[in-house]
């Protein structure tokens, strides 16, 4: 029954976090058009906080430059369980145009797990709305 | 006794995320300290290996809020190399897609503005707005934020007579929402009361800071790129220079927003005058052996591009001097004798937008060394409580 309750209750409202690991602005504006009137993800209950404590999916954008590293793996051991990460943008992914650069790492899932990826340089809103409501479907 | 705040280094919503070190006595901020680096990937280096066309599209990712402004920058530094001159189409398709830009940027800042001091509709109004813009471009280029439009020796897609129908009746919304939301502004004594006063640099500050672009214009000092050196397009346009006298962020706000009612202008006359003829050039595949400089007013101010060739296809060297990095020395002036609760809106004031999520400061106390966290969302809350106690300052006008 409490399993069912938090269950729900995760679907319902997935908080979220929003982590720049070196990456150009442009994914992390289109993450914020995401919470703006003309996307909203709020109406999935989807509300943005501001520390990793509160958050329940971390979406990450950016190729993880190496003086950021160590940080966020702290931010991702300091969100309770059970976390999920988005990573966002093609950098996320694997390095984008930075791939080859001496100071980046080469994309989130080098550093921490990644559940879900969206692709594009940068990801349009629609696609990131869309990859939250698949993670939700997964749950 | 003084404490020590540090604050970042992770705040999302910036281009580079940076660490700020502050000395606070009481709630007076007396010594600021940035650290740098957090967001340095080697695209200087980088661009050592790629060849002249790839790197444009290098350097439009180094910022994507002002991703058309480094390619171009880049672009007209290699057309010098070169000895390329662009017709006169692509020139007027290109410094169309800069004014466009520079619309979805300040929206884009005063919307921050209006959330660090407080007022959030302001934020939800001009961000739905933004996206007209956002559309107009799209239309444009294909892509939502790096237009990619740039090519060495003109641009890479035409607009057609539908488009410039769509364009000028995007422009029109755009500017009657935009003068209906400035007198909201004007009408809300809080919101002014909130930004005048906060975060002084004088004239003479600013100019011994070297400040750029609307930090610098708003302590009155008359200094655009687009002015004072005109390239390509910009001395046949009809514009003003923005500046403010008020030295502090409402002085920023105004001139940010005179700056778009400005620049509304300049879309409608290059829309208008659109000559005919080719949009690009063909490129040589190398570049004679030389170094070039180019100017370029970006949202934020002065960009300057250095690229030198050896005679090959890849840059021997690219150096970026990015307007942010010219305001930090500004923003430690700004800063000092300021109070905790502003840092949020101070900082904001020079543009690099911390408008959401994890941003922690830790206060430590310097005599025993006990550490206090302090959320972002704290921040804000106490920067709000601190508003509402302040007396509303009757003198504070909206100038509009
Ligand atoms: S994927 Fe593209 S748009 Fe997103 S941060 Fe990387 S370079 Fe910028």
């Amino acid at each position: 029954m409490l399993n069912k309750l938090t269950r729900w209750s995760r679907i319902k409202s997935p908080w979220i976090l929003h982590l720049n690991s070196g990456a150009c602005n442009a994914c992390d504006i289109e993450i914020v058009a995401a919470l703006t009137p003309r996307f909203d993800v709020e109406r999935f209950g989807v509300l943005l906080k501001a520390t990793p404590r509160h958050a329940d999916v971390i979406i990450a954008s950016g190729p993880v430059t190496r003086q950021i590293r160590d940080r966020i793996v702290r931010i991702y051991e300091q969100t309770p369980n059970p976390k999920f990460v988005i990573a966002v943008g093609a950098c996320a992914m694997s390095g984008c145009v930075y791939r080859g650069a001496y100071n980046i790492m080469g994309g989130i899932d080098q550093v921490i797990p990644v559940d879900m990826y969206v692709p594009g340089c940068p990801a349009r809103p629609d696609a990131i709305v869309d990859g939250v409501v698949k993670l939700l479907g997964k749950l | 006794m003084s404490f020590e705040i540090p604050i970042g280094p992770q705040h999302p919503a910036l281009k580079e995320p940076i660490s700020l070190r502050m000395t606070v006595d009481g709630e007076v901020i007396t010594g600021v300290d940035i650290r740098l680096g957090y967001n340095h990937r080697g695209v200087e280096k980088l661009a050592e290996q790629k060849t002249w066309i790839q790197n444009i599209y290098l350097t439009e990712r180094i910022c994507g809020i002002c991703s058309h402004s480094h390619a171009t920058c880049y672009v007209q530094a290699v057309e010098k190399l070169m000895e390329l001159l662009p017709p006169r189409r692509g020139l007027y398709i290109r410094y169309l897609v800069s004014e466009l830009e520079r619309v979805h940027s300040h929206l884009l800042w005063l919307g921050v503005a209006g959330h660090e001091a407080g007022f959030d509709s302001f934020f939800m109004y001009t961000w739905r707005d933004r996206e007209i813009v956002m559309d107009l471009l799209e239309m444009i280029s294909g892509n939502r934020v790096h237009y990619a439009i740039n090519t060495i020796g003109g641009v890479r897609r035409d607009i057609d007579e539908g488009q410039k129908a769509k364009i000028l009746e995007g422009v029109a919304t755009l500017r009657k929402r935009s003068e209906y939301y400035f007198a909201i502004g004007a009408n809300e004594p809080s919101f002014v009361a909130r930004i005048a006063g906060v975060g002084m640099l004088s004239k003479e500050q600013a100019v011994s800071l070297c400040a750029v672009g609307p930090v610098a214009r708003a302590s009155g000092v008359a200094r655009d790129v687009r002015k004072e050196d005109p390239y390509a397009v910009y001395d046949e346009l009809d514009f003003e220079l923005c500046t403010a006298d008020s030295c502090d962020v409402l002085g920023r706000v105004v001139v940010r927003v005179k700056e778009l009612l400005e620049s509304y202008k300049m879309i409608e006359q290059m829309v208008r005058n659109l000559p005919d003829g080719d949009i690009a050039v063909k490129a040589p595949r190398k570049a004679k052996p030389g170094e070039a400089v180019s100017r370029y007013e970006a949202p934020r101010g002065e960009n300057i591009h250095y690229v030198k060739s050896s005679g090959a296809d890849k840059p021997e060297r690219l150096k970026v001097r990015a307007p942010t990095l010219g305001n930090y020395p500004a923003t430690i002036e700004m800063l000092k004798k300021g109070f905790i609760a502003d840092i949020p809106l101070i900082f904001a004031a020079i543009d690099p937008c911390i408008c959401c999520a994890e941003r922690a400061v830790t206060l430590v106390d310097a005599a025993n060394g006990a550490e206090s966290i302090v959320r972002m969302s704290e921040l804000r809350r106490r920067a709000l409580a601190r508003a509402k106690n302040a007396p509303v300052k009757g003198n504070a006008v909206w100038p509009f």
